[in-house]
């Protein structure tokens, strides 16, 4: 009986899920080989374990004019200017649609809401001409500016959510002994949320430091950020494979981290809202 | 309410709606103004209002049906997939088993991998010449000589639509699984006394006390996907021949062009179309929060 319980074990649950870790994990397996493959092995017969090991592609991202820390340095300025910008504004926000009965409370949050719904280019085409009258075009703000038109609605669905969840009590605790409603807001509310707006943080950093179709237009060889000097490695002469995908290792490697440090809050932030509702 | 000034909400908002003012309605409005206009930024010479000349034309471009036909297969198709998979390793997740925490963090990497980054990943899979793909099919055997699978109509659009299934599989396990994970046990229990099967038990309980999570999943999926650009514009940039040409992507490629007028009339129309997807989700969503 027990040796039949393991063997259906194997079967409908580890072979599966090996099946689909697989699929989902090879591509990066695979452009982690790709990016310290020597260049011989690289354009030749596919190799699944490299025979020699190199990591001259990551030396070159750095010292030759492809000048990969600079890309680095961009989008690292654009994604930490949207988290600030973003968790500031969407903190006040969200406070205020969690805590206050206002009117038109309920249009301006479904105003809100609406915003993730807006096709990315009916936003991005009236920006490009924004942008370029004003004299933004090509500036780490023009990308900023663009970014919160995705970042400020989904941080205060998500903020709404995690206040929601804190009781009330807890301003009036503070209120009755004499605090005002802001410094109950700062002293008692701000370091309760700490954890939930570095989640936010995480998410909004995330998504800054990954976006492309902003950033393509809107940058130029000074100010671009990862994402487009990875499509540039593609130049007229074909795919350099080697330094793409040792750039795109890095690109993922801090956000890799940082994601599995917020994962369980921010899982429950972005499910609470389907799973409740 | 604690709070009796009237006024501090509003305040607390105001940052928010400014900028949203600023970055969304005005161009908005702008995009509305612009889809009227011939804004051809390479001949800055004949802007102009044309009236609704821009949509005539839409409706007599071949290519915008084309690019539409494309979308409702890249949505339909693409999602419904990252749907079956999603949910297919939500379920094995949700089962115990060693290390199943690492597990879970790791399927879910696609999902915070670049959407640049994922088209230029498996654009490398695919090659022609060198792709890892055409070797193991090679290796199998059910090819017997390289398939250069971007650079053909036939088999380029199928393979940008697998990689936004791969794309989407770990947001889809996340949100199934967190949706698995409220359904009550005491149902299980009672479908296990009456004898039920697996089958009962998914069709019978496990998807029907689901039903909100997988639509606004599903929901919400859908528009991302009809918006995605980075991807396609990454493996094929739309061609060969238009065959990857989603209406994102022409607006996109349009846009890139400097067209800005043509390419903001496509969009108000790809934002109507949306909308009838997403406003059964504003609505339920609304209904539940506000």
């Amino acid at each position: 009986m027990k040796k039949n319980n393991i063997f259906k074990k194997i079967l409908t649950l580890y072979i599966p899920l090996l099946i689909l870790l697989v699929f989902i994990l090879f591509p990066f397996y695979w452009t982690f080989i790709t990016s310290i493959k020597v260049e011989s092995e690289l354009y030749g017969q596919a190799t699944y374990w490299p025979k020699s090991v190199t990591f001259d592609a990551y030396h070159k991202l750095f010292t030759t004019t492809i000048n990969f820390f600079d890309s680095m340095k961009n989008s690292f300025i654009v994604a930490t200017e949207t988290t600030v910008v973003s968790l500031f504004v969407s903190t006040l926000a969200a406070y205020a649609f969690s805590r206050y009965k206002f009117k038109g409370r309920a249009p301006l949050m479904g105003l809100f809401l609406c915003n993730n719904m807006f096709p990315t280019v009916l936003l991005l085409l009236p920006l490009y001409a924004i942008m370029r009258k004003l004299g933004l075009l090509y500036t780490h703000i023009s990308l900023v500016l663009s970014y919160t038109t995705f970042t400020i609605p989904f941080s205060i669905w998500l903020l709404n959510g995690f206040i929601n969840d804190l009781p009330l009590t807890l301003e009036e605790a503070a209120m009755i002994d004499g605090c005002s409603r802001g410094k109950a807001f700062m002293k008692i509310i701000i370091p309760i949320l700490g954890p939930c707006l570095v989640s936010t943080g995480v998410y909004i950093f995330m998504n800054s430091w990954n976006e492309y179709t902003f950033a393509m237009m809107f940058t130029n060889s000074k100010t671009r950020t990862i994402p487009v000097a990875l499509k540039n490695m593609i130049g007229q002469l074909g795919v350099q494979w080697d330094l793409l995908t040792a750039g795109g290792i890095l690109t993922i490697i801090p956000v890799c981290i940082m994601f599995f440090f917020a994962q369980k809050r921010l899982v429950s932030g972005l499910t609470a809202g389907a799973v409740k509702g | 309410m604690l709070d009796k000034k009237k006024i501090t909400p509003y305040l607390l908002l105001t940052p928010a709606l400014l900028i949203m003012l600023l970055v969304v309605l005005i161009p908005v409005l702008r995009a509305l103004m612009m889809s009227f206009m011939n804004y051809d930024l390479r001949r800055p010479k004949d802007i102009g209002f044309i009236g609704l000349m821009n949509y005539i034309t839409l409706f007599k471009d071949r290519l915008f049906w084309l690019a539409l036909l494309k979308t409702v297969i890249w949505v339909g198709v693409g999602v419904f997939f990252q749907f079956f998979f999603g949910f297919i390793l939500a379920l094995l997740l949700n089962r115990p088993f060693r290390a199943r925490g690492i597990v879970r963090a790791v399927s879910m990497i696609p999902w915070v991998t670049p959407g640049v980054l994922i088209g230029l990943m498996w654009r490398w899979i695919y090659d022609g010449n060198f792709g890892v793909l055409n070797d193991l099919l090679m290796k199998i055997g059910l090819i017997n000589k390289n398939i250069p699978f971007l650079s053909q109509t036939s088999t380029a659009f199928p393979s940008v639509i697998v990689t936004i299934i791969w794309q989407g599989i770990p947001f889809f396990a996340l949100m199934l699984l967190a949706g698995l994970q409220g359904v009550p046990n005491e149902l299980y229990e009672a479908a296990q006394m009456d004898g039920a099967g697996w089958a009962t038990k998914l069709f019978k309980i496990t998807i029907p006390s689901m039903k909100n999570t997988i639509s606004v999943t599903v929901l919400l999926r859908i528009i991302w996907v009809a918006n995605s650009v980075d991807v396609i514009f990454n493996m094929s940039g739309g061609g060969p021949a238009y065959s990857t040409q989603t209406l994102s992507v022409y607006i996109y490629n349009k846009g890139n062009a400097l067209d800005l007028g043509y390419a903001s009339s496509m969009a108000i129309v790809m934002a109507i179309l949306l909308s009838f997807i997403a406003i059964p989700y504003i609505k339920s969503t609304f209904r539940s929060k506000v």
